[in-house]
C-alpha cells in the first residue's frame, strides 16, 4: 500500500440536506437568526418573504429588487446577516396571501415588524393598513392620518417605500381624481391588486 | 469593499466539507449533532467574522472543537472493560472506505491532521489555524498518520483494497 493521499470520504447528500434542514429550522425557532426568509409563489409573480422574530419585515417583488441575492445582501448589511431559509416560518404568510388573491380574505392577521422603516413612514404606512379591503384613499389623507396633512409628497415617497407591500396594502392609496401614480412593484401589479379587491379605475 | 454574505450563502458553501469532516472524525452517525453544534456556534459569532477572512478555516475550526467536545463525551460515557476495542464500535457507512474507520482509530492529532486535510480539504497551513498549532507541526501529524495507517496496512493487506486509490481530482494539493 502506498497511501500518500487519502480518498476523501463520500458526502451523504440525503443526510447533510436533512441535518441543514433541521439546524435551519432550530436557528429560526429559537431565535438565533434575526432574520429568516423564504421564496413565496403569488400570481404577481415570486416573492422574498423577510421576517424577525417580531414578524413579517419584507415582502419584496423579486424582480423589483434585483432577485433573492440581492435583497439578502441587502437585509444583511442594513439589519444583520444572521439570516437563514425557513420555509416554515412564513407558511402562514403564504397561506393568507394564497388565500386573499382567490378573494376568500379581506384582512390579514400577520404580525408586522417595522424594522425596516423610520418613524414617519411608519406612520404613514401604519394608516395605510387601516384602508379597508376594496377602498381606496389619497396620499393627502395619509399625510394627515400621520399627522401632517401637507406632507403628501413625502407620504408618496413613503409609500413608495413600503417594504411590505399587499399585506400593507399601499395599493388602495391612489392620487385625487382616482389618477393611478407609482407602485413598488410596477404599476400593472397595482392594478391587478385593485382588480382583486373588486376597484376598477377608468 | 468586502461584506459579510448573508449566513445562508455561507452555510451553502461550507456544509458539504464540515459534513465530510466531522464524519470522518466521529463517524457518520454522530456527525449529525456535531453538524448542528458546529453551525449554531457560527452562526452566533458570524457577525464578528471579519469579512474577507478564511471562512473555511474559521468553521472547520469551530467543527474541531465540537468534534473533540463529542469524543472527550463519548469516551467519559464509555463502559470500562477488559477487552478493548481496537477499531470504532460502529460500521462503516456504505461506500465509506474502510480506510477511513481506521483514521478514526488513529490517535487524536494525526486523525485531527488527517481528516482537516483529506475529508475537510484544507492545507496544511489551514491546518495548522484549525489545531491551533504551527504548520510544521501540522504537517508532521499528517505526515505521522499517513505512515500509520502505511504500517497497518503492510501488516494486514486486506486492508488495503479501497485505500489504494491515487490522489483525486477533489484532494488538495500540497
Amino acid at each position: 500500500m502506498n497511501p500518500t493521499d487519502l480518498p476523501a470520504p463520500p458526502l451523504d447528500r440525503p443526510a447533510l440536506a436533512e441535518a441543514t434542514a433541521r439546524f435551519t429550522a432550530a436557528a429560526a425557532a429559537t431565535g438565533a437568526a434575526d432574520l429568516v426568509y423564504a421564496q413565496l409563489d403569488s400570481p404577481l409573480g415570486r416573492l422574498v418573504a423577510v421576517a424577525t422574530p417580531t414578524g413579517l419585515a419584507q415582502l419584496s417583488y423579486e424582480d423589483f429588487r434585483g432577485g433573492l441575492d440581492a435583497v439578502l445582501e441587502d437585509l444583511s448589511v442594513r439589519l444583520s446577516p444572521r439570516i437563514v431559509e425557513a420555509p416554515a416560518r412564513l407558511e402562514d404568510t403564504q397561506r393568507q396571501l394564497e388565500e386573499y388573491f382567490d378573494g376568500r380574505r379581506t384582512t390579514f392577521s400577520i404580525p408586522l415588524d417595522w424594522t425596516l422603516c423610520g418613524d414617519f413612514t411608519r406612520r404613514i404606512l401604519q394608516a395605510t393598513a387601516q384602508i379597508p379591503f376594496g377602498a381606496t384613499a389619497t396620499y393627502g389623507a395619509m399625510a394627515a392620518a400621520a399627522g401632517n396633512p401637507k406632507a403628501s409628497r413625502a407620504a408618496g415617497r413613503a409609500l413608495g417605500s413600503n417594504p411590505i407591500p399587499i399585506v400593507v396594502p399601499c395599493h388602495r392609496v391612489i392620487g385625487t381624481s382616482g389618477r393611478l401614480t407609482g407602485y413598488t412593484g410596477g404599476l400593472e401589479r397595482k392594478i391587478q391588486l385593485l382588480q382583486v379587491e373588486g376597484i376598477s379605475l377608468g | 469593499m468586502s461584506r459579510l454574505p448573508p449566513f445562508q450563502r455561507f452555510l451553502d458553501a461550507h456544509a458539504p466539507r464540515v459534513w465530510r469532516y466531522l464524519a470522518g472524525m466521529v463517524g457518520p452517525v454522530d456527525a449529525d449533532d456535531c453538524f448542528q453544534e458546529t453551525f449554531m456556534a457560527a452562526l452566533k459569532a458570524y457577525p464578528a467574522l471579519v469579512p474577507g477572512s478564511n471562512e473555511r478555516a474559521w468553521v472547520l475550526t469551530i467543527a474541531h472543537r465540537k468534534a473533540l467536545d463529542h469524543l472527550r463525551a463519548r469516551a467519559r460515557r464509555a463502559v470500562p472493560t477488559d477487552a478493548v476495542p481496537e477499531t470504532p464500535h460502529h460500521d462503516p457507512p456504505p461506500g465509506e472506505a474502510e480506510v477511513w474507520g481506521r483514521v478514526r482509530a488513529l490517535p487524536p492529532k494525526q486523525r485531527a491532521a488527517l481528516t482537516l486535510r483529506y475529508a475537510g480539504g484544507l492545507t496544511h497551513a489551514e491546518v495548522a489555524l484549525a489545531l491551533g498549532t504551527s504548520e510544521e507541526a501540522a504537517r508532521r501529524s499528517a505526515h505521522e498518520g499517513l505512515k500509520r495507517l502505511r504500517a497497518d496496512a503492510d501488516a494486514d493487506p486486506a486492508a488495503t483494497a479501497d485505500a489504494d486509490h491515487r490522489p483525486s481530482s477533489r484532494t488538495p494539493a500540497t
